[in-house]
């Protein structure tokens, strides 16, 4: 077989954050009755008219800024023509001859080292509504809520080689778009979304081969997945002296394949042309300075800084600032507490332990920052020892609940009253004549046994230190 | 004789001065359809019921002080492209012939601020895609001078009904010359006002970019009233423009001394009919006796006005009537057997021939491969006119001409022939391509006893220079009341 190198294009749709939609005043929120979230306008009446939220332009352009755009400073949008339900219009409001941000890349890290993701553009468009086919009724149903919610559409160049590349290249967009405040870049709930465009060719060609493009893609695992099996489909073909057919794919996550959906010959002419409803974007570059001082500390800024303020090892800071929640938690917190190691301990290991448990995002994480912070000083103050601070801790990220009031209700703080614990310890020696013998014939394994029948007898709230020390003065 | 014969100024002060109720007002406009519509049909919905509830409401408000405006409870009617909350709006189609809008356009909203009482819909071209008002899918209208011919169009039913005195006055749109041409055909003043200065929102879009919504009446005074209460900026229209003045009636003064008047030689060449061609003239001359200075030059690119203004209204088109699918509202086939045969009976039934070409016509010019030879040339022909004018507007203050070719064509002439039909608009066209304002005056009438219009037009935001001009004019004349008014053959001055 030969030697195949893949090639790697993505189109990421991005559902900005703002609180209303992109034509008209209507709100974004998630979740509302179906039809409630409209108005003339998102809905296609006859006679309505779009007006463009500025709030949109600030973040394309504030993403453009962030991976390194031209910002297009007369820009324009144009109609995209095509029939389907879901589109009230029976055309989406788009941009393709003058698109807000062109010329840009990102910088991603593998294992195969930095590289540059060049972006061929990012533009503005609406998203469509929601069809609900009853299959008992025989009726499809359309929810116009979602019609009109903002989206960029982040077009790369075709510069990855690999799902790692890909996968790399995606992270760093969302923790960018998330550190702006722009979008939550949600892959499972479609608030970020990624077409592949896929090709391979012999290593050393420089012609493309002709590629296919993927789509239904939820997770970074289904991407990872399609890359691979797309690739070897396509290698497959040529390797039987057959060829690659340019067509869409779709996706199927249980089967973990993928079917064509369209061919190119079936491809629509969208007869684009300038949406005569709607004037020029003009951005000034005071807009864009404006935009520019707003913009928020992104991770490269912060990893610096948490090497430099806080004297956090890079490998920890990288974890920390993966998620911007994550990020934001572990600011807040040490705020609070003052402590930024031990704050970045917690977070690294028993956070990390139970988002790995319950299969769980940094971003899904709800506990309070003060109540880490309290947690933090009881350990250190010595009222609760570590054993049962974890068990606070998951306490705390399962339910947020207050640990100084847990602790205090449940009787959890540690036995420090010194003459109550001698005669316990009293006690347990008489009681273990054999490991008392043991110990002062030099066996200290036997002294771990009596800390442990200690612990045993005082339910774990013992200062395991102050144990240690009055048996070795008992004894 | 009937309160209709009156202009809507005119009966808006006897209402105010308490010699007229709202009602008697009211009752009189339907009195006059039920008496006219078989003959002139310039209808496609009158609310009876709603209009005399309205009437009552707004002659409560007028004797409570909140309503003091001009138009306050003058009755009108509105061309039926214009959403009305809870009035059928259907732009004389099948397609949309049980569409009941949720809002008002914001035209029509100012003018039930103003306390305008709404009579009905009126009719006309379907999709305001015509110039006779033929193309109706609810029958044609005919011209109240005489009823073997057609009232011109689109906005042929809100003419004719100013005209037969149905109404004192009516809304209209202008995406071609749709105000304009009508209003010479029946005899009537319609203003096409300059693009932005009053909003879109709620006109059910044929041509997106060209379409201006404009009043119609009976003489100047009306429509500068008129267009200052439905003009200002809406920030619901993103190409209103806010424009620094929107008193129009200040420029209702007898007074054209120094007035540099531009006659565009190709305006008046081949297929312009000797006795249209002989009442502008006239129109010159009244004006240049009145002070004015009269010049004739070259405006250029007039024949390249049709075919790029086709080019882009059917683009535009295209893409606005996309909509009308059978999904959301309006009619649906009866029977279909998957969603593409849904949308592909519903649009077949549902649009008439006159529609279906120009849809056709507009994918046609933005399809791939034919974009940058059609849509493209024709927006840089766009440019180059509204250039011609701008170096004309260097010149001259105002820009005279007829507003159409010939007079009222006789029924069913014209839509067996569209090319020619389309070559009728040459007049006006061009001023939608530029975002001008213009506005249409009658000038006397042809040996058939038609009327015959003038077209005055002005540079952008312009509207007092040749609102200032038309009234003038208009003080050498007076109203000529058409054969289906009660004051028949006399002159109203």
């Amino acid at each position: 077989m030969k030697n195949y190198e893949t090639v790697i294009g993505l189109e990421v749709h991005v559902e900005l954050a703002t609180k209303t939609k992109i034509f008209c005043s209507c709100s974004t929120a998630f979740g509302g009755a179906p039809n409630t979230h409209t108005c003339p306008v998102c809905t296609g009446q006859p006679g309505s008219l779009p007006v463009l939220n500025k709030q949109v332009v600030e973040y394309a352009v504030a993403v453009g800024l962030a991976t390194n755009c031209t910002i297009t400073q007369y820009s324009k949008f144009d109609r995209k023509n095509y029939f389907y339900p879901d589109n009230p219009q029976n055309y989406q409001i788009s941009q393709l001859y003058l698109p807000i941000c062109r010329n840009g890349y990102v910088e991603i890290e593998t294992e195969a080292g930095k590289k540059k993701v060049r972006i061929h553009e990012i533009h503005m468009e609406e998203d469509a509504g929601k069809l609900v086919h009853d299959e008992w009724e025989d009726v499809s149903i359309v929810d116009y809520n979602r019609s009109g919610v903002p989206l960029i559409e982040i077009v790369s160049e075709p510069d990855m080689r690999s799902a790692d590349e890909v996968i790399a290249y995606l992270e760093t967009l969302r923790q960018t778009i998330q550190y702006l405040g722009a979008s939550d870049c949600k892959l499972n709930e479609g608030s970020m979304r990624a077409d592949v465009n896929i090709s391979v060719r012999e290593v050393g060609s420089k012609k493309f081969g002709t590629r296919t493009e993927m789509k239904n893609l939820n997770s970074f695992k289904a991407i990872a997945h399609a890359i691979e099996g797309e690739r070897a489909r396509q290698i497959e073909l040529l390797e039987m002296g057959r060829k690659v057919v340019q067509e869409t794919r779709r996706w199927d996550d249980n089967k973990e394949s993928s079917h064509a959906m369209r061919s190119k010959e079936d491809a629509q002419d969208y007869r684009y042309f300038p949406e005569p409803d709607l004037v020029p974007i003009i951005v000034s570059d005071e807009w864009i300075a404006k935009i520019r001082a707003q913009q928020p500390e992104l991770r490269p800024q912060k990893l610096m800084r948490y090497k430099k303020e806080y004297d956090i090892p890079e490998y920890d800071a990288k974890i920390l600032t993966e998620s911007k929640h994550m990020a934001d938690l572990f600011e807040a917190t040490t705020e609070l507490c003052k402590k930024p190691k031990k704050v970045s301990n917690w977070l690294m290991v028993e956070c990390m332990r139970l988002l790995k448990e319950h299969d769980m995002d940094a971003d899904e994480i709800t506990f309070s920052p003060i109540h880490l912070a309290d947690l933090i000083e009881l350990v250190d103050e010595g009222t609760i020892n570590s054993s049962v601070a974890k068990e606070v801790f998951e306490l705390i990220f399962a339910e947020d609940i207050n640990p100084k009031q847990y602790v205090e209700e449940h009787g959890l703080k540690s036995l420090n009253d010194e003459s109550a614990l001698r005669s316990t310890i009293q006690q347990i020696i008489a009681e273990n004549p054999q490991s008392v013998e043991d110990y002062h014939s030099g066996k200290e394994k036997a002294l771990g046994f009596l800390v442990g029948q200690t612990m045993k007898a005082t339910q774990g709230k013992a200062n395991p230190g102050m144990v240690n020390k009055l048996l070795k003065e008992l004894l | 004789m009937s309160l209709m014969t009156l202009t809507a100024v005119v009966l808006g002060k006897k209402i105010k001065a308490k010699e007229v109720t709202v009602v008697e007002a009211t009752r009189a406009a339907l009195d006059a359809i039920k008496e006219k519509e078989e003959r002139i049909h310039s209808f496609v919905t009158v609310d009876e019921e709603k209009a005399l509830a309205r009437a009552a409401q707004v002659q409560k408000m007028l004797d409570e002080g909140k309503l003091t405006g001009p138009l306050a409870g003058v009755p009108v009617a509105i061309k039926d492209n214009m959403c009305t909350e809870g009035m059928l709006t259907t732009c004389s189609s099948k397609i949309l012939y049980n569409f009941l809008p949720t809002y008002s356009s914001e035209a029509v909203k100012k003018l039930e601020e103003a306390g305008a009482v709404i009579i009905g819909k009126t009719n006309m071209d379907e999709f305001a895609m015509g110039s006779t008002t033929e193309t109706s899918a609810f029958g044609e209208t005919k011209n109240p001078w005489d009823d073997a011919h057609v009232p011109g169009g689109s906005s042929g039913g809100s003419c004719a009904a100013v005209a037969a005195e149905e109404v004192p006055y009516a809304l209209g749109s202008d995406t071609g010359g749709s105000i304009r041409q009508p209003s010479s055909f029946c005899g009537v003043t319609g203003i096409k006002p300059t693009y932005g200065t009053v909003s879109r929102y709620g006109l059910i879009a044929y041509g997106s970019s060209l379409d201006q919504i404009g009043p119609i009446a009976k003489d100047v005074t009306d429509c500068a009233t008129i267009l200052e209460v439905i003009s200002g900026y809406d920030e619901k229209d993103s190409t209103s423009v806010a424009r620094e003045d929107y008193k129009f009636t200040e420029a209702l003064v007898d007074d054209v001394k120094g007035m540099k008047i531009g006659i565009p030689r190709d305006y008046f060449g081949e297929g312009l009919d000797p006795e249209v061609k002989e009442a502008v003239l006239g129109v010159a001359k009244a004006l240049e006796k009145k002070g004015a200075i009269v010049e004739e030059f070259d405006l250029g690119l007039v024949k390249y006005a049709i075919p790029a203004y086709y080019v882009i209204a059917c683009a535009e088109a295209s893409s606005n009537l996309a909509r009308f699918d059978g999904v959301k509202y309006g009619y649906r086939t009866e029977e279909y057997t998957d969603l593409h045969n849904m949308y592909k009976k519903s649009r077949s039934e549902g649009f008439g021939p006159e529609v279906k070409r120009r849809i056709m016509l507009g994918s046609f010019v933005l399809s791939s491969g034919y974009y940058d030879a059609y849509y493209l040339k024709a927006l840089r022909v766009k440019a180059l006119i509204k250039k011609a004018f701008d170096d004309a507007f260097s010149k001259y203050d105002v820009i005279l001409g007829p507003a159409a070719p010939t007079t009222a064509p006789k029924l069913g002439e014209s839509l067996s022939n569209p090319i020619q039909m389309y070559l009728g608009d040459i007049y006006t066209i061009s001023v939608n391509l530029a975002g001008l304002p213009g506005i249409s005056v009658p000038c006397g009438v042809d040996s058939k006893g038609l009327p015959i219009g003038a077209q005055l037009l002005g540079d952008c935001f312009q509207e007092k220079t040749i609102i200032r001009a038309a009234y003038s004019y208009e003080q050498t004349r007076g109203y000529l009341h058409s054969p289906m008014s009660e004051a028949a053959g006399t002159v109203t001055q």
